[in-house]
């Protein structure tokens, strides 16, 4: 039989990989929807409630799905990562149910009215709903990446009899890896938004030329793309200096450097083996890796060697070069789109389709990115505080994988149907439209 | 004030509050679910109408509950979770499927359409009766016997009947016409087997664990509990007459009592909660914990405390005023 703790870490990949991505999309879609929805209330032209009216059926999807496979999450921790909560509830518990408290209820219920509502509540109001559950959003983000960054970089806690024991709230919530992870968070969330809006706006418009609707949403997402994505490259640069200071290990194996040296080159490509302790068929440019992590191109960059645990080196160091890379394709596309928008008044069908195939882009990158820092902060749970392997469940493996096939069945069918589903609304709408 | 006793006390009244609001609320949505395959497809869309703006909220009572069960008890969550793997993840996949087939419904092609509605009530149908499941398997301590399992079997259909009497309440009171007559006849329905299930519960969680028999049949605790099963009594036979009695009104345009079966329904079901809470009290697994010795520590439940004495208030105001905003018969709900 497999072992139950590949098992339950399979299946908490599988499931919080299949969650991130619908808060990925909504936490940032939400506050376009504000932003439409202002638009529409102050300019009184059809085309942003039109355009409000469109994104906010994708919304409702994107919502219903990340709170059903959010309700999962919350009962994972006890089902299979009992440990977790026996050694690290002090700090946990709080921070989830304030999560719960503060931003859940919120988003909930003013999603209520902000879907429903138009009829039975003003204009004012409606955005102010709108407003609310974009806030909602957010405020979860806030949450559930402090205890992210907490299990990353831990801080104000001591621990007793195996025990985490908070002394310094304003440490744990704010530690020291949490203001560049919530931001490298959002300004993802952003991009991940801007380019479905611009994905499925480009796709509208190679069908459907005269769609305003599709023009204008186009537009705005673009010029929103062109402006986060080298904020994001800016944010995860910093990102990358504060895990070399606080996660070293993780540094390294992004890196695959695998012994301490100075002036390091850079390892494009290439296939870490941690048999033989190098990378085989490394393409690597001389000293780069020095300047970018350090900013001296001379720098030490601490090695694998320098760790009795460090996370696996290739599944980490391939994440990386993905989320790079996808982040490297997005610069080029929104450039490019942006600077036909400033000096073109058309925008050519072959630019348009590199747009719709980039539809999903943002979610390949958040997810990358997110197997980084996870796999990344592997043997440990809570780095330096417990193991993941000491938190598991108890309950047999055949359990664990019943349970596994049924989330894998569901979420392949509701991935699929979601996508699909995405094309036929704005196909529909993009009819409607002209 | 002891804080390290009363602490666990009060979250455990917290919890089982969420807990209470997440039958209730969840509770009409579900049978909604159990019932839609009833109609036609024009009531269909009027039925899911109904629950359009609350679902999504009325779910998330049941994340606060195994939330605040997680975190203020998380030695108890470890025991029962383990303790219900299968029923648990069987519940989530349910969920999650009801979940996404209310919004796909109104979204995919039309062809797929009657496949979403499809999974609309089998998601419900097997959220309904993995809860009822696990609501037996905990009463009974999680017995290994095969009377312990048909227990559970009885208490899964009793909730079932439960969500359906809830949902045909719901109906009576936010629809007209011949659906609200139609609900009217499923309330009836549905009556027997969840009145069933409450007299099963009551008759053999005495008779299995003598310590909840001690609670109830102890003086002076019998006789002040007594107005319980005597209200629940009234309250049924009520039902009985009045159900019938409304729909003569309604099938002759009058509705001044629509408000009525739910009250009812709410009220019989918050009844034999408190039964239950009583029965459990100050038990967290049966037999087997306390909520003292399942409890986190006291510094971290006080910092939950605070939060919850802010925010809670705040939620509960706006959940009514969302409700406010909604109130009524629905309309044709729609996004525009």
């Amino acid at each position: 039989m497999i072992d139950p703790l590949i098992l339950s870490r399979i299946q908490f990949a599988a499931n919080i990989s299949f969650h991130i991505l619908f808060p990925t999309i909504s936490i940032a879609l939400g506050w376009y929807l504000c932003f439409f929805a202002w638009r529409a209330y102050r300019t009184k032209q059809s085309v942003w409630s039109s355009l409000y009216l469109f994104w906010v059926k994708i919304f409702a999807l994107t919502f219903a799905l990340g709170v059903v496979s959010g309700i999962t999450m919350s009962f994972q921790f006890g089902t299979n990562w009992p440990g977790y909560m026996q050694v690290a509830g002090n700090v946990a518990g709080p921070l989830l149910a304030y999560e719960i408290l503060t931003a859940f209820f919120l988003e909930a219920t003013f999603l209520g009215v902000m879907l429903f509502g138009r009829q039975r509540v003003s204009p004012r109001m409606h955005l102010i709903a709108s407003f609310l559950v974009a806030f909602g959003t957010s405020v979860s983000a806030f949450w559930i990446l402090s205890l992210n960054s907490w299990m990353q970089t831990p801080a104000g806690v001591v621990l007793v009899d195996g025990k985490v024991q908070v002394q310094d709230w304003f440490a744990v919530i704010f530690n020291p890896s949490m203001p560049y992870r919530l931001s490298h968070m959002l300004v993802a969330s952003g991009l991940t938004a801007s380019f479905l809006i611009a994905g499925i706006s480009a796709w509208k418009l190679r069908r459907f030329q005269n769609s305003e609707v599709a023009k204008t949403g186009f537009r705005t997402a673009v010029k929103v793309a062109a402006v986060l994505i080298p904020l994001q490259i800016f944010i995860g640069d910093m990102h990358g200096l504060n895990t070399r200071e606080h996660q070293p290990a993780k540094l390294a194996a992004i890196e695959a450097v695998w012994h301490t040296e100075k002036g390091a080159a850079l390892t494009l490509f290439g296939l870490p083996n941690e048999e033989t302790k190098q990378t085989d068929y490394a393409v690597t440019v001389p000293k780069l890796a020095s300047l970018i992590l350090t900013h001296d191109i001379n720098g030490e960059i601490r090695g694998l060697n320098e760790f009795s645990d460090h996370p696996p080196v290739a599944k980490v160091f391939w994440s990386f070069r993905v989320m790079v890379g996808m982040g490297l394709l997005m610069l080029l596309v929104a450039w490019g789109g942006a600077w036909y928008l400033l000096k073109q008044q058309t925008i050519p069908q072959p630019v348009l389709r590199i747009f719709s195939w980039m539809t999903f882009s943002g979610w390949f990158a958040t997810l990358a990115g997110w197997f980084v820092t996870e796999i990344g902060r592997q043997p440990w749970l809570v780095t330096g505080i417990l193991r993941t392997a000491d938190a598991v469940t108890k309950v047999g493996s055949h359990m664990v994988l019943s349970s596994l096939v049924m989330y894998l069945v569901l979420y392949v069918v509701l991935l699929s149907a979601y996508v699909s589903v995405v094309f036929h609304l704005a196909g529909k709408a993009g009819k409607q439209e002209v | 004030m002891d804080w390290g006793y009363w602490l666990p006390v009060i979250f455990a009244g917290l919890m089982a509050l969420s807990l209470l609001l997440y039958v209730v609320l969840d509770g009409y949505d579900l049978g909604i679910g159990l019932l839609l395959p009833l109609v036609s497809d024009e009531d269909k869309d009027r039925m899911i109408a109904s629950i359009g703006p609350f679902w999504d909220a009325n779910e998330t009572w049941l994340v606060l509950g195994i939330g605040l069960l997680l975190v203020a008890f998380p030695a108890a969550n470890a025991m029962l979770m383990a303790s219900m793997y299968l029923p648990v993840a069987l519940m989530l996949g349910g969920l999650i499927l009801r979940g996404v087939s209310f919004d796909f419904r109104v979204k995919a092609k039309d062809p797929h359409k009657p496949w979403w509605n499809l999974g609309f009530t089998i998601g419900s149908l097997i959220a309904a009766l993995s809860q009822g499941y696990m609501l037996g398997r905990y009463l009974s301590g999680f017995a290994e016997t095969s009377a312990a399992y048909g227990f559970a079997v009885m208490t899964a259909i009793g909730l079932a009947a439960a969500y359906i009497l809830l949902g045909s309440a719901w109906l009576i009171l936010k629809t007209e016409g011949y659906l609200q007559q139609q609900a009217t006849r499923w309330m009836q329905i549905a009556l027997w087997p969840m009145g069933f299930g409450i007299f099963l519960i009551s008759v053999v969680t005495p008779w299995m664990i003598p310590s909840i028999a001690q609670k109830w049949f102890q003086l002076p605790n019998f006789l002040l509990l007594l107005p319980l099963p005597l209200v629940s009594i009234c309250l049924y036979f009520a039902l009985f007459k009045i159900l019938p009695a409304l729909r003569k009104q309604q099938s002759i345009g009058h509705d001044r009592w629509c408000w009525l079966p739910f009250s009812a329904a709410v009220s019989l079901i918050v009844l034999a909660f408190w039964g239950l809470a009583y029965s459990v009290f100050p038990e967290i697994v049966m037999g087997k914990m306390t909520i003292w010795q399942a409890a986190s520590d006291t510094a971290a439940l006080k910092v939950i405390f605070y939060g919850a004495i802010v925010v809670l208030p705040v939620i509960l105001l706006y959940t009514a005023f969302s409700y406010r905003i909604f109130r009524g018969k629905i309309g044709d709900l729609r996004y525009d």
